[in-house]
């Protein structure tokens, strides 16, 4: 039996969909539509004598996600026509980017897991690099469910897309996984997409193939490109499972990679595994060439500096950050980074005065859990970033405990209120006066006594009738006494 | 005495029309008899909308006659090429392809010839997609030449240039991509302007070769060319290709127009114009005369790159072609075939059967030049020779106001001769391709007649956006000499 | 990518007018491929006039206009609407535009 070693290779084809008002071309608006075919004009639909404009903020925001992904941007840029006929193309070309894109030349940072690091601290990142970004056109929707014909629906065609491709760095089904979560963050983070995959704003189609090395030669496996992916986990999965296909066919075959025998497979989320589709009769030739109707567009060192201005740190490095400057977990910063607005609420709680670890607590403890529950983010919610901070202050100054502190968010969700009225309100004003708690101690002492001699004993029964006797002062106190003063206190008059 | 209705300018008819002296039913009607009387003949029409032009008409009499606002073609009845959209009829690019075609929209020339409140009279016959050089590639009816029936009209806009030449209207809408309104018009013995590229909004024309198309007057006189100019001239935000107020503002076309251009150099490029036939280069030099004895210069110049605009011009032009006419599928809009086997039998054999021969040669020649491996050899080097060619152009104009020469090598040819082979059809637009590949303007005028009592038309070429000085030099011409009074007489025998 | 023609230099012939046809998505009868292979064989031998050029060191032009930076601002404007959108189909399905089933799953 040979020795088999491989090497898996991943490059990603991504479309984004940009959450522009209206189409790349035409006015008409990129809102849901109930019916089909009714967010359609003769440009979009491609009607004798119509001609395209291109949208500004298609633009802008293409620009703005190409400098996210550290990406040259082209001072002039020019638009090509690439033909092909589908039912959904009603030009039978779709206006695209050829030889001139708007980007190229970048890199996208991932997170990776590296388990043989000792500490959260050396999370290690990998950069992807990415070839190019440019605009072109969606097409709209073919559906083959209602019988022995197709309908088209139009309603997408025309939407704003950007094509981003990278580079085949990717080593494993993680990373590819890695790499589509980082870019949802990245585009919502930028405001430019709102990247969900089910909807299709953001569509994956990884290439991959194997590099083999078997009895000291190295051997490539063709590579399958492949596509309906609409989950990361289906992209994890139809990694795992080519990597298994191709492996097997290797062994079986000894087919390796040469021109022209690239495949296309679909992914099958019932069986789990990628179909080969359809081979196509010729490969298509896209006879591409400068689109006529559209003038080039010119990016000045002014214009690029007012886009530039727009960019945001990075949800990863601000997840580092998190880390690195506030203390916080590794899993608290992602969840706190995971969309902007929780990553921005926490910072400007932080920045009112609130210290960092105490509002992660309160927001990932129940902030984020209500907000996940209503379906929207924590600035809809009628708590400020401001009132978070001060209720942080009064956990560590000890006004209210730690636990107290979550349900009078809960009740600041529920009220509007802020946090000293709740804390009033509810009764949960944690009694820390030394002295008037003094009091109360002495009387449990003295009707515990039992209690009190088997602290002062030592041994397993002391912790235990420590534990009992400070359950007694919380009943007296109705839960408001500052545990650790009356520890101190204990401390004190238990020797 | 509808004869002498018919053959007045588009600016006395307004101008009647506003004062009241005749009503803009009364100058419809006229049309409208005429096409009774002549229109079976000479079929310059796929559509006309009778009933619609003449309510139309009594719209602008009412307005007028209640002493409201009106536009500058109010009460005019003018015709538009059918490869612009209407929103009402069919726009049908004279194919079979789009024979039952209904826009929802109206081209923006077509919106600013209904704001000027113009009466639209009807859609003009053409080359089918506009492409042909006589009006013969029509999928759907033949036009023949007021002057002669038994030849062409010259094409593409020869349904316009016909229609305007036997007082089927006052003034038409045509367009250019190779010659095709200058051409017509010179055939025809009408005047007809190309407008620098960008001058004119494309949004609404039916697309054939993108970065070529313009859309032009047709007209009886050079001041009817400003007028129409006036209406329709300007940006477009539509039409990411129209130019900007600020790159090249529009002016009045007609405010200047008697002004003569006082030491107007004209070049001339004898060598390629010795190419014409003899009764048109005897007219064209008669013209050039009219001008020398006015006092203009005549230089003589050499521009040797034109001798490969039809080259560079046919890859451009059908590349662009094959692209633009890719949506017509049978899909969304447009002849489908019956019975297709599959979706791909679709396209094939709607495509097939919607359209003609020249039209399908096109597509194969376009799609052939664009396609893996051809790309540089025809599409990139034709680009490099219009810059070449472009050059040529730059040169002259450094030295000359305009330049001169004939429009066609021949006047109207006989129907059917020279259908058969293509390159010969093509090579017959030698004297106006070249201005389509580098964008600037040119206007043919009736300049006399050749031995066959067929009118010769004198091409005028000049710099990027300035009609209006264009139009001043063609009206030195006009002033002179009589040729654009003269009319077929088929208006007065029919 | 099937290229056209295997060398630049090889005369058009009716196979590779066959392919073009295909491109073009054109159903030509048998008469016509050999029609139009004489022509297109005449007018690209034409056309080749060009290589007596030389142009190496010529800029390719694609826009007769020095414009740049024409834009639109992102403000939704009208939609025809499904039934307008649909006045023309040749074929309806409701609200769809219908045609024969397909059974590839990509086309470009």
């Amino acid at each position: 039996m040979a020795r088999l070693e491989y090497k898996i290779i991943v490059g990603l084809e991504i479309h984004v969909q940009l959450c522009t008002k209206t189409k790349m071309f035409c006015g008409c608006a990129l809102s849901f539509a109930e019916q089909a075919n009714s967010r359609v004009c003769p440009v979009c639909l491609g009607m004798p004598g119509v001609l395209p404009v291109m949208n500004k903020q298609a633009y802008e925001y293409a620009v703005l996600t190409a400098l996210a992904l550290n990406c040259e941007t082209a001072e002039f840029t020019k638009w090509d026509r690439k033909s092909y006929y589908y039912p959904d193309l009603p030009k039978n070309y779709q206006i695209s980017q050829y030889d001139l894109p708007l980007s190229a030349n970048g890199f996208i940072e991932i997170p990776i897991e590296d388990p043989r690091l000792k500490t959260q601290d050396q999370r290690r990142t990998k950069k992807i690099r990415i070839r190019r970004a440019h605009l072109e056109e969606d097409a709209g929707k073919n559906l083959h469910t209602a019988g022995n014909f197709s309908q088209v629906d139009l309603n997408r065609t025309g939407t704003p897309l950007l094509e981003i491709v990278t580079e085949p760095d990717m080593n494993s089904a993680s990373e590819v996984r890695a790499l589509a979560v980082e870019l949802q963050r990245i585009v919502r983070y930028l405001g430019v997409s709102e990247g969900d995959m089910q909807k299709g704003h953001i569509r994956f189609e990884p290439n991959v193939n194997l590099v083999i090395t078997k009895d000291g030669a190295e051997y490539r496996t063709p590579i399958a490109e492949v596509k309906n992916l609409n989950s990361f986990r289906a992209l994890e999965r139809s990694i795992e499972y080519e990597v298994q296909r191709q492996l097997g066919e290797f062994m079986e075959t000894g087919k390796t990679m040469e021109a022209g025998n690239k495949t296309t497979r679909g992914w099958d989320d019932e069986k789990e595994a990628t179909v080969l589709q359809r081979e196509k009769e010729e490969a298509s030739d896209y006879r591409y060439f400068p689109e006529p109707d559209l003038v080039p567009v010119k990016l000045t060192k002014e214009w690029l500096a007012d886009i530039r201005g727009r960019l945001c740190e990075l949800p990863i490095k601000k997840q580092m950050r998190y880390v690195s400057e506030y203390g916080l977990s590794d899993y608290d910063a992602g969840v706190l980074t995971a969309e902007r607005s929780t990553a921005d609420f926490f910072e400007e709680a932080v920045a009112a005065g609130g210290e960092p670890k105490r509002v992660c607590n309160l927001l990932t403890q129940k902030g984020l859990k209500i907000a996940n529950e209503r379906g929207c983010n924590l600035y809809d919610l009628r708590i400020t970033p401001r009132g978070v901070a001060d209720l942080a202050g009064m956990a560590e100054t000890g006004t209210v405990s730690a636990s107290a502190a979550v349900t009078i968010l809960g009740a600041m969700v529920d009220t509007g209120k802020g946090p000293d009225v709740l804390a009033g309100e509810l009764n949960l004003i944690q009694k820390s006066d030394a002295g008037e708690l003094e009091m109360l101690v002495d009387r449990v002492l003295a009707e515990n006594a039992k209690a009190v001699e088997d602290v002062k004993s030592g041994g397993k029964k002391s912790q235990k009738a420590r534990g009992f006797l400070l359950g007694q002062v919380m009943q007296k106190t109705k839960g408001q006494a500052n545990p650790k003063v009356v520890s101190e206190i204990f401390d004190k008059k238990l020797r | 005495m509808q004869d002498e209705l018919l053959n007045i300018s588009c600016k006395k008819l307004r101008d009647s029309i506003a004062a009241g002296q005749i009503s803009s039913v009364e100058a419809t009607k006229a049309v409208l008899e005429q096409i009774k009387k002549c229109e079976g003949a000479i079929g310059a029409y796929i559509s006309i909308f009778e009933e619609q032009a003449l309510s139309r008409a009594k719209e602008v009499d009412n307005k007028i006659a209640g002493g409201e606002a009106t536009g500058e073609l109010a009460g005019v009845p003018v015709a538009v090429k059918d490869n612009m959209c209407t929103a009402f009829g069919a726009t049908t690019c004279a194919s079979k392809i789009l024979e039952n075609f209904h826009s929802p929209y109206n081209a923006t020339a077509v919106k600013k010839l209904l704001a000027a409140d113009a009466v639209i009279v009807g859609k003009t016959n053409m080359d089918e997609f506009a492409m042909g050089s006589s009006t013969e590639n029509s999928g759907l009816k033949r036009t023949v030449n007021p002057w002669d029936v038994s030849r062409v009209p010259g094409g593409s806009s020869g349904g316009s240039a016909a229609a305007v030449a036997a007082g089927l209207c006052f003034a038409a809408l045509g367009s250019d991509t190779g010659g095709s309104i200058r051409q017509p018009a010179s055939f025809c013995g009408v005047v007809g302007l190309k407008p620098t590229y960008g001058r004119v909004s494309r949004f609404g024309l039916v697309a054939y070769g993108s970065s070529l198309d313009q859309i032009g007057p047709l007209t009886k006189t050079v001041e009817d060319c400003g007028l129409m100019m006036n209406v329709i001239a300007g940006h477009d935000p539509a039409d990411s290709t129209s130019v900007d107020e600020r790159t090249a503002p529009v002016c009045n076309y007609l405010d200047k127009l008697e002004e003569p251009v006082k030491g107007l150099r004209i070049a001339v490029v004898p060598g390629f114009s010795a190419g014409a036939e003899m009764g048109t280069q005897k007219a064209i030099g008669d013209a050039i005369d009219v001008y020398k004895k006015s006092g203009a210069e005549i230089i003589e110049v050499e521009m040797p790159y034109l001798d490969y605009a039809i080259a560079a011009y046919y890859v451009i032009a059908t590349s662009e072609a094959s692209s633009n006419l890719a949506r017509y599928d049978g899909v969304h809009y447009g002849h489908r075939t019956e019975n297709p086997a599959d979706y791909i039998e679709v396209y094939t054999k709607s495509r097939a059967e919607g359209f003609g021969k020249e039209v399908k040669r096109r597509i194969m020649l376009g799609t052939y030049t664009l396609s893996s491996g051809y790309y540089d050899a025809y599409y990139l080097k034709a680009l490099k020779v219009r810059n070449l060619i472009r050059g040529d152009f730059v040169r002259v104009f450094e030295k000359c106001d305009c330049i001169m020469m004939p429009v066609a090598p021949t006047t109207a040819f006989k129907i059917g001769e020279k259908i058969d082979d293509p390159l010969t059809m093509y090579l017959s637009d030698i004297y106006t391709i070249a201005v389509n590949l580098v964008g600037v303007p040119a206007i043919s005028i009736p300049c006399g007649f050749d031995e066959k009592n067929l009118p010769v038309g004198l091409q005028i070429i000049a710099p990027a956006f300035t009609e209006e000085k264009l139009l001043r030099i063609a009206r030195m011409f006009e002033r002179e000499t009589n040729w654009h009074s003269k009319k077929p007489s088929i208006i007065a025998r029919v | 990518m099937t290229k056209i023609r295997k060398n630049q230099n090889e005369k058009i012939d009716e196979a590779i007018v066959r392919k073009v046809a295909k491109l073009s998505r054109l159903d030509l009868t048998d008469a016509e491929v050999k029609e139009f292979t004489g022509q297109l064989i005449s007018i690209l031998d034409y056309m080749a006039k060009m290589n007596e050029l030389d142009t190496e060191n010529v800029e390719p032009l694609a826009h007769c206009l020095p414009i740049s930076n024409v834009f639109r601002d992102d403000v939704p404007g009208e939609s025809l609407g499904t039934e307008k959108t649909l006045a023309n189909a040749p074929q309806r399905d409701g609200e769809f535009f219908k045609v024969p089933k397909i059974l590839d799953e990509s086309g470009g």
